[in-house]
């Protein structure tokens, strides 16, 4: 090895051990809650759309005069909700059936009313659910244009007329999902075989299903590819999948001013304007907080 | 600890081997993919190699090429190439002959460029032609470096085969991605368990193959002297 590239090994070396302190500092940070008292701790989901909404709901809180710290891009979960449940977090943007299968795993409810109410009662002590948003983001069954429009296809019973055999593509877990196979053919009689793509929806989920490989994907309903690439969403009218709105999780530390805050947000969130909000970010990878300043500056909450 | 016990006991289930798409089928779906792999890039990295150590050309840059290649992070590879390929199993077989080929060049060339140039002259200067100093002279005295680029390929590949499972259902990757995520972590640590027994047996193969042949070092220096004795003067 040459002194040459003896040091530029050890500047990567660096590089690499900077990240990765970085991201044990950012871990550190969840267990220390306490942030000054009178801070309200907001935390997000490490998925861009989630971290956009608890960006909003943070940027509101502060022209209201409240302060605010971020907690962004926790994870999953399996991760952050011991964390809320524990107080470390005080306000989180959740989505209404996910978090009710996390803490209810055989609900019933599937329909957007049954499902916030069943997921008010199921909240444990100390936790609120504030006013669900019109805004959804939930799990679809997707196909290309021309395969709709060949069979006339709608919603998802309409796969009965489809005539050739039908592959399902998606995440391997999906295969034992009761969303997947299993529950296609058990709810609406539909058998379709599966295909594993590790992309969570992405574009080699998108590409196998304009190139045929697939005809059916699962694509959550806020992104902007469905539009973009011309899919279309099939309707679920027999609620395979749960409802899926918006909805601000709360601890104590958030008053009735706060509340009022969020609840103006969640009011003024849309299911179109959250694909705008997630389009920014995918389109023009603009940042979290300008997306969020943009859209208060567009939704004044007053 | 409980989850590697659960992950044993995952193992010990003969369901977990013997059903459709089951631990048997993938075992041998993963090493046929790393065997086909290595295979077809050593097909075109081992000769190519050779050629470079003999004629000592574009080494430098070869070096250089082979260097970067390394630094090519094989699922990125893979997105692209399946976005330009299609889901499938031809994507994540050329991203893995990627990965295979710096350590089977870089082993070809190196091995042959290390043989002391005094054997090559006697041998050139006895009468021999390119093409049987390369046969008899050099990729004798230059195998188990040769050798060595194939396991450490072979390695690379075995344990990178599991992103086959990223856009096709084939290989032990399957267990890692869909226990990840369904948060079946025994069933993620079992077919980590399986790949990393995968590569100890391939590994061990090979240290037990290079074992013998230096035990051997007679007959080594045996086949670059026939040629000699059989030359005619």
């Amino acid at each position: 090895m040459t002194p040459r590239t003896r040091r530029f090994s050890l500047v990567s070396l660096a590089a690499v051990a900077a990240v990765t302190l970085s991201a044990c500092a950012s871990t550190g940070d969840l267990d220390g809650g306490d942030s000054g008292d009178d801070a309200i701790v907001v935390g997000s989901q490490d998925y861009y759309s989630n971290e956009i909404i608890a960006e909003i709901y943070a940027q509101a809180l502060e022209q209201g005069g409240y302060t605010v710290e971020r907690d962004l891009r926790i994870g999953q979960r399996e991760v952050y909700v011991e964390e809320i449940e524990n107080g470390s977090i005080d306000l989180f943007p959740e989505y209404t059936g996910p978090l009710l299968q996390y803490w209810v795993p055989d609900t019933t409810a599937r329909l957007e009313d049954d499902v916030f109410t069943a997921l008010t009662e199921a909240a444990p002590d100390g936790l609120r659910v504030l006013e669900q948003s019109a805004a959804t983001d939930q799990d679809a069954y997707v196909v290309t244009r021309e395969f709709a429009d060949r069979y006339d296809l709608a919603t998802i019973d309409d796969l009965a007329k489809v005539t050739e055999p039908l592959t399902l593509g998606g995440n391997s877990e999906g295969e034992d999902r009761p969303n997947g196979p299993k529950g296609l053919a058990a709810t609406y009689g539909v058998d379709v075989s599966f295909t594993p793509i590790e992309d969570g929806g992405g574009p080699l989920t998108v590409k196998a299903l304009q190139d045929g490989d697939i005809q059916l994907a699962i694509i959550y309903t806020a992104d902007p590819s469905i539009e973009k690439n011309d899919l279309v969403a099939l309707e679920d009218t027999k609620g395979l999948f749960l409802a899926s709105h918006v909805v601000p999780i709360a601890s104590d530390a958030i008053d009735d001013g706060a509340e009022e805050i969020i609840d103006a947000v969640s009011a003024a969130l849309t299911p179109e304007g959250l694909v705008a909000l997630n389009t920014e970010s995918v389109d023009d990878e603009a940042p979290a907080a300008s997306i969020a300043e943009r859209w208060l500056e567009d939704n004044p909450l007053s | 600890m409980e989850l590697l016990l659960q992950a044993f006991s995952w193992l010990l289930t003969p369901e977990s081997w013997t059903q459709q798409g089951g631990a048997l089928q993938r075992l041998f779906e993963h090493l046929g993919v790393t065997i086909g792999v290595v295979a077809l890039s050593a097909g075109i990295a081992l000769p190519l190699g050779v050629m470079i150590g003999h004629t000592r050309r574009w080494t430098t840059a070869v070096a250089l090429l082979a260097g970067a290649a390394r630094a090519i992070p094989t699922l990125g590879l893979l997105t692209l190439l399946g976005l330009a390929l299609g889901i499938g199993l031809g994507a994540p077989v050329l991203a893995l002959l990627v990965l295979a080929a710096p350590p089977l060049l870089a082993g070809a060339y190196a091995g042959v460029q290390a043989v002391d140039p005094e054997a090559v002259d006697g041998a050139r200067s006895v009468g021999m032609s390119e093409a049987e100093i390369i046969r008899s002279v050099e990729l004798p005295l230059a195998l188990p470096v040769i050798v060595g680029g194939i396991r450490s390929a072979t390695l690379q590949v075995v344990a990178t085969a599991t992103l086959a499972a990223y856009t096709s259902d084939t290989g032990l990757g399957r267990y890692i991605f869909s226990g990840l995520k369904s948060r079946d972590y025994p069933e993620l640590i079992a077919g980590s368990l399986l790949v990393i027994a995968l590569a100890l047996l391939l590994d061990g193969s090979f240290a037990l193959l290079m074992k013998s042949r230096s035990r051997a070092p007679r007959s080594d220096r045996q086949t670059t002297t026939i040629p000699l004795e059989r030359n005619p003067s």
